[in-house]
């Protein structure tokens, strides 16, 4: 078992639902401080988006964060950099389009994670039947990959997913992108579904964007993922102690 | 079988193409990139659906389109001209063959939508007459940028009862119109097919636009027989995505004929570009040192695109084709060349094909050569902006 499944695990076995937050790195020039804030705040896991000029799986939000960021001149490498002067227990995932990875060759990028204390990888444009090289990347560097499932993905499928993905599955609540929502979606169905073909821990994401959501997320799966609406107050300027008592709020909805 | 019997042929299962192709979506997306792939190949097989797509070609889009000599031009230039005339399908280019298999397509899977992306409009125009012939209602994405540059075929979308979605993220160009309707996909893939408008995209897409598309080559060899010419020195076609030029090398790709695909200089993927993954598929991009990809720059819209067709990226690695690149510069002279010489004004995709023959006649061509262009488009779209350029306006 990877590092980042063995911790997982423990945090469920703890019977503590998970709380993942999203950030893109480098929208704001202060972002690690973001990071080590959410921490403080309630965090159990953190991905880290890593931008992308043509981010197919995002809305709005997201884009604009990644624009941002890239304006900044962020790569792989800096953010990398960047991640190594971070003190935090808890672990780091790193959330890309494939293309970054290809690019900066995938043994060298999963060996890059490695040590910059990234314990995970979530790739959403990595179809399950393209991912062998990346995953035999990933193995030679305690580096997990996490797969997500959709509302639209048909039992048979969800069974071979849930087979590979590592650390959780990624369960999207809802047909759409990144972005705010007003309802649970389908998560309920998703997560069922799930339940009778694996055991691995499932979080719900897509479409959380208050703790009264999460709260209901978080009652039928292992654990939630914060991103478009914790991106949107970074984008408004909030400070690191804004961050904390948003994901302490987040934290105190779904304990 | 010979390696020539394969030359594009079908993908393996996964839908590459050598090292290029497959499919690289989000999970929402796959399982209607599968439906999709089941459909196509059960369509495809079935007598009765390709009769109606001839059926349609024939009755709605004009088809079969000409193949006329170009004898001015081809004495000018010391070679043996003749043109394959996409220009004369109906909506003016080559487009409808791929959005009228598509649309049969739709209905036959039970979808009443289709949602498009356009640079130029020409695809946005072509998708949005086949949904109003078969029924379908129809939304097409297109870049802010691009919705003002062809703000004439906005208005022909609309007419024919499309809804046009102007796209501001990105670059606000063709790219960013694709990555617009994947998202919208991922919303509506239950009811909503995604016409793609070329040989890009996850699998089937590449394979099944390729074979929409090869009626332009398969009608064209045919008519060279006629013509008494038999197989050409070299078919020569523009290349953004590449659909026109799949579908008319996919005529001569197993004989001997040299297969010449011509790109804009600001959106050459494959002089320029180097592999990666964009837009569901692994092929050759244009792209910065990080992987990010970069926005193509081309006085035609159409060719506007920072990639190429995966199977041009495994034509050009086996090299069963070559590819060449056009400077906007040399696009205009082409295009009024033609004009004067043969009356035919192409579009400014094309001009990049006719630019190419004209600069190599006598080189790369040798001189006696006959060469097939594969005429994609016809000008009329692009009049206005050619006349502010040659005006000094723009
Ligand atoms: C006339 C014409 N030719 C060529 C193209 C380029 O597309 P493709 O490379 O897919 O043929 C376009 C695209 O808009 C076009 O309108």
């Amino acid at each position: 078992m990877k590092s980042l499944e063995v911790t997982l695990r423990h945090v469920r076995d703890d019977g503590r639902k998970a709380l993942v937050p999203y950030f893109v790195a480098g929208a704001t020039p202060d972002w690690t401080r973001h990071v080590e804030a959410a921490v403080l705040g309630g965090a159990d896991a953190i991905e880290i988006g890593v931008p992308f000029s043509d981010p197919m799986m995002d809305g709005v939000v997201i884009q604009e964060g990644a624009l941002r960021s890239l304006e900044r001149g962020t790569t792989l490498e800096s953010i990398c950099q960047e991640l190594e002067s971070l003190e935090t227990e808890i672990p780091l995932l790193a959330m890309t389009y494939y293309n970054i990875f290809l690019h900066y060759g995938l043994s060298r990028a999963a060996g890059r994670l490695r040590d910059s204390g990234i314990s995970g990888a979530i790739v959403p444009d990595l179809s399950l039947e393209e991912s062998d090289e990346w995953r035999a990347a990933c193995d030679e560097s305690d580096v997990a990959t996490v797969f997500l499932v959709a509302p639209s993905t048909p039992t048979s499928r969800l069974r071979d997913v849930a087979q590979r993905t590592q650390g959780f599955l990624y369960a999207s609540a809802r047909m759409a992108v990144t972005g705010g929502a007003s309802d649970a979606g389908e998560g309920p169905r998703v997560v069922a579904s799930l339940r009778e073909v694996t055991d691995v821990p499932v979080y719900v994401g897509i479409g959380i964007s208050t703790p009264a959501q999460a709260a209901s997320a978080a009652s039928f799966s292992d654990g939630v993922i914060v991103g478009s609406a914790l991106v949107k107050i970074i984008l408004d300027g909030a400070t690191p102690s804004d961050v904390e008592s948003f994901v302490r709020s987040f934290r105190g909805a779904i304990d | 079988m010979t390696e020539r019997d394969n030359v594009m042929g079908a993908p393996d299962e996964r839908g590459h193409f050598g090292d290029f192709g497959g499919r690289f979506v989000p999970e929402a997306l796959m399982p209607a990139c599968l439906e999709l792939e089941e459909a196509f190949r059960d369509a495809w097989s079935d007598a009765d659906f390709v009769a109606e797509y001839h059926t349609v070609l024939r009755q709605f889009a004009g088809r079969p389109t000409p193949v006329t000599p170009l004898p001015r031009l081809s004495k000018r230039l010391g070679l043996e001209l003749f043109a394959k005339r996409e220009d004369l399908a109906h909506t003016g280019s080559h487009k409808i063959n791929n959005v009228i298999g598509q649309t049969l397509l739709t209905k036959r899977m039970g979808k009443p939508r289709v949602i498009a992306e356009t640079g130029a409009g020409q695809h946005g125009v072509a998708t949005a007459t086949a949904a109003a012939r078969l029924g379908l209602a129809c939304t097409v994405f297109m870049g802010e940028v691009d919705t003002k540059r062809q703000e004439l075929n906005v208005f022909r979308m609309e007419l024919l009862g499309a809804t046009v979605v102007p796209v501001t993220s990105g670059s606000k160009t063709l790219k960013d119109a694709v990555n617009e309707a994947m998202r919208e996909w991922v919303t509506c893939v239950a009811d909503t097919h995604y016409c793609l408008g070329s040989v890009m995209g996850p699998h089937p897409f590449p394979w099944m636009v390729r074979e929409f598309q090869s009626i332009i080559g398969i009608e064209a060899a045919a008519q060279l027989s006629e013509l008494g010419v038999g197989t050409p020195d070299a078919v020569v076609a523009c290349v953004g995505g590449g659909s026109n030029a799949a579908g008319v090398f996919a005529g001569f790709a197993q004989s001997d004929a040299r297969l010449i695909g011509v790109e804009a200089a600001g959106g050459a993927a494959v002089r320029s570009g180097s592999p990666g993954v964009l837009h569901g598929m692994r092929s050759l991009l244009l792209q910065d040192e990080f992987g990010q990809i970069e926005e193509a720059h081309s006085i035609s819209a159409g060719l506007d695109y920072p990639g190429i067709g995966p199977e041009h990226a495994h034509l050009a690695a086996t090299q069963r084709a070559e590819y060449y690149a056009i400077g906007d510069d040399d696009v205009l002279s082409a295009l009024t060349l033609l004009s004067e010489t043969e009356g035919i004004i192409p579009a400014l995709e094309t001009a990049h094909a006719v630019a190419w023959i004209a600069q190599e006649a006598g080189g790369l061509l040798p001189l006696g050569s006959s060469v097939l262009l594969n005429l994609s488009g016809r000008g009329d779209k692009d009049v206005a902006q050619v006349r502010a350029i040659l005006r000094g306006e723009a």
